[in-house]
């Protein structure tokens, strides 16, 4: 078969579609963003009538995807790393439910914080729901994972976790597929109860999750991800994770490699392999994107014993993303260090395009906030999340999705009177109407700003779920539909702008003002522009 | 027999287009790739990049070391010069001269120009006035594509054959201004070169 030049997340994709899947479930968010929108290009999918709508949260994917395996298909949730947060109530639970059909979870982890707020390891979290991770190598391995990872759900009745970073999601190289195989039928769980965690049933169920563990310990020990390269030098073993290994490689590439090497990208951690090592070698020298896990997990807290070096002990930094470079130190090898530009060169940190309706929505809030002393208005996660950065210096909070309006609340509470809250349209139905329940419950002092620009922006322009919903979804919910304001952010409409948020400060209760404008990355959207035409906006 | 090149440029000016050709050359004549490319924030205007790597023999690693580039092709100057640290020693800086200003502290065009210019190896090439001479504005990148391409292991006639997998749905006047674009940078590093 002809070889694909596939990015590390469509190779997931390709996969997961070989494999038999019937279903996605994601909610975007980068570097995952890429394995549900290449299923949602296929026309294979299409033509199989395989699911791939965008989800309205990571939880409510996560929770899709655990119903779709209950009803014996395969089905597939993508995150990234800080949506595995959004999700964890349903992500723990589903490894005591158990799986039916093949259930893989996705998590796309953002070390050195490219695009996140965070640089968690997701590893950590399959590690507390004790299911295995298949942490691919390179972009062939993320490809046979998801092809591999349904099989080994259904053989042990468990979720499993694909987990990638940044590097290799966004990375392209060529894929060898393997032959297409069959969607499963519906079959329901021979047990019926499976799935409902009574105390008497998830105490069973969490009973057989432990016993599965030495079976699953096996499964990493025979696996073809999991390699042991023995070399002669046993001053040093070198224990590799995930993509840790081309840097280790790359290293390598005009001498020798003599150190015994262990190539880990199945866990549970293959513990006779790690042994062997530690009993054979000197030194042991852990190589992980991401958090030091394994190297944890080896060291622990007895100081005697081979000694382990690597992310804790400074050898490599505690911190980013690892590189050819990082790793060359780590060796022991000359290496460029000079990172230095000349300093000609000038930041160039994103922004908001020109045009762009937050920014005149920004511009009105500063007007109107101008009588009110500052560092009141807590902001979201979006485009409108620039905001932060000259020459607006508009927000002064961006924490998580939907905290926006739960954290001006809480300042309200504490007296900082008014409490203003930036949102965005996908972000408000992501999280943020669940926040807006407690304001009205409690009449709140709070305004908040839904920046409605049609689209889910910073990812790339994904559909909205609030498109065309806003302002019912806030009378549902019962705020007053005299304090709902609607305008069209413009410079012309700037002075009818500012009176109008000024009203609504001034009001002692919760107020919503819809500054409502199209994202202009998405004007050539044909189907975009023409649903926003028909719904009248 | 390997190169390494480090795309650069702005958020929006479409390296992605020039890597997917190089691609395709590299997959015509039947070599290795590994492409890592920036999605995602910077994505809205800020710096962005694109490692690309192409070799006959397995690659290791998605990122190039530092100091081992064979070539930093980018579509803006100022921001060719943001990645020479990955740049070696007779690596070469292929630039377009037309500067992208975004951002307030923009610095002098000339200063800019004479920093590359201390480069032992530069090209510097007015992209969009060599595609003026024929044409689609869009075709600039092209024109880079082919002023650094006689610093690639790979032979010509391979990017026109990228160039015709790439554009080849856009009908043949689309692959004809591209192709044409690719040789006008070629012949322009080839009377340059010093
Ligand atoms: C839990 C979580 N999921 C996903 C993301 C990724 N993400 C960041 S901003 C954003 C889009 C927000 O869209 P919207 O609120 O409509 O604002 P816009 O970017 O369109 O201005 C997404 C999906 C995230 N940071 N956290």
């Amino acid at each position: 078969m002809q070889k694909l030049l596939l990015l590390g997340d469509e190779a997931i994709a390709q996969g997961a579609l070989d494999a038999g899947m019937s279903g996605i479930y994601a909610y975007p968010g980068t570097p995952s963003t890429e394995i549900t929108e290449y299923v949602q290009a296929s026309k294979f999918a299409k033509e199989n009538n395989i699911h791939s709508m965008w989800s309205a949260n990571e939880k409510t994917a996560m929770e899709s995807a655990l119903g779709m395996s209950y009803a014996g298909k395969r089905a597939m949730v993508c995150m990234k790393h800080v949506g595995l947060n959004v999700a964890a109530d349903a992500f723990i639970n589903a490894s005591i439910t158990g799986a039916n059909g093949g259930l893989i979870v996705v998590a796309a982890d953002d070390p050195s914080m490219h695009s996140s707020q965070n640089e968690q390891d997701s590893r950590f979290y399959a590690k507390f729901a004790m299911i295995p991770i298949l942490e691919p190598v390179n972009q062939q391995e993320a490809y046979e994972m998801a092809y591999y990872g349904f099989e080994l759900s259904e053989k042990f009745k468990l979720p499993v976790m694909i987990r990638i970073t940044t590097r290799l999601a966004h990375s392209r190289a060529g894929v060898k597929p393997l032959p297409l195989r069959k969607q499963n039928e519906i079959t329901l769980p021979s047990d019926l109860r499976q799935f409902v965690l009574l105390p008497a049933i998830a105490r069973r169920n969490y009973k057989g999750l432990l016993n599965s563990q030495a079976g699953l310990e096996q499964e990493s020990e025979k696996s073809k991800f999991n390699t042991y390269f023995d070399g002669k030098d046993k001053s040093l073993g070198i224990i590799t994770t995930g993509i840790a290994y081309n840097y280790l490689m790359e290293n390598f590439q005009d001498k020798p490699l003599d150190f015994p090497v262990l190539k880990i990208c199945q866990y549970p951690i293959p513990r006779t392999q790690v042994m062997k090592m530690v009993k054979e070698c000197k030194k042991i020298l852990v190589i992980e994107e991401g958090y030091p896990i394994v190297e944890e997990m080896l060291k622990g807290y007895q100081e005697s014993g081979t000694p382990v070096v690597g992310r804790l002990d400074g050898t490599l930094p505690r911190d980013g993303e690892l590189n050819p470079n990082i790793v060359a130190l780590a060796l022991g090898f000359d290496t460029k260090t000079d990172d230095r530009i000349p300093e000609i060169v000038k930041n160039r940190p994103p922004s908001m395009c020109t045009g762009c309706g937050h920014i005149d929505a920004y511009v009105a809030l500063g007007q109107a906030l101008s009588e009110y002393s500052e560092g009141r208005v807590f902001s979201d996660i979006g485009c409108y999340t620039l905001g932060a950065l000259p020459p607006y210096n508009a927000i002064n909070s961006c924490v998580d999705m939907g905290a926006s309006i739960t954290m001006a609340k809480g300042a309200a509470d504490a007296g900082l009177i008014p409490a203003v809250a930036v949102i965005g349209d996908s972000t408000f139905t992501h999280s943020g109407m669940t926040g807006l329940i407690d304001c009205v419950t409690e009449k709140s002092p709070v305004t908040i700003i839904i920046s409605d620009n049609f689209t889910t922006g910073m990812t790339g322009g994904q559909d909205s779920k609030a498109l065309g919903k806003i302002e019912d979804i806030c009378i549902g919910i019962g705020v007053h539909p005299d304090h709902i304001k609607v305008f069209k952010p413009t410079k012309k409409n700037m002075d009818e702008m500012v009176q109008v948020i000024k009203e609504e400060l001034a009001y002692n209760g919760v107020s919503v003002i819809i500054p409502r404008r199209q994202c202009i990355q998405t004007m050539k959207n044909k189907i975009l522009v023409d649903k926003v035409k028909e719904l009248g906006l | 027999m390997k190169t390494d090149i480090v795309l650069a440029g702005v958020g929006g000016q479409g390296i992605l287009s020039i890597a997917a050709t190089i691609g395709m050359a590299a997959l015509h004549s039947n070599l290795q790739l590994k492409q890592s490319e920036v999605h995602g924030m910077s994505q809205r205007g800020g710096a962005v990049q694109s490692h690309m790597r192409v070799s006959n023999k397995e690659i290791a690693s998605d990122l190039i070391p530092m100091g081992a580039a064979d070539i930093i092709l980018s579509v803006e100057p100022m921001e060719s010069l943001r990645y020479l640290p990955f740049l070696s020693n007779d690596g070469w800086l292929v630039t377009n001269s037309t500067p992208f200003i975004n951002i307030g502290n923009y610095p002098n065009i000339d200063d800019v120009i004479a920093e590359i210019k201390k480069f032992k190896n530069h090209i510097i090439i007015d992209a969009d006035k060599i595609v003026g001479e024929f044409g689609s504005k869009r075709s600039s990148n092209i024109v880079m594509l082919g002023a650094a391409s006689p610093f690639f292991n790979i032979p010509f006639e391979s990017f026109e054959e990228g160039i015709r997998k790439i554009f080849g749905r856009k009908g043949d006047d689309v692959v004809e201004t591209n192709l044409k674009a690719l040789r006008a940078g070629r012949e322009f590093t080839e009377k340059n070169r010093s």
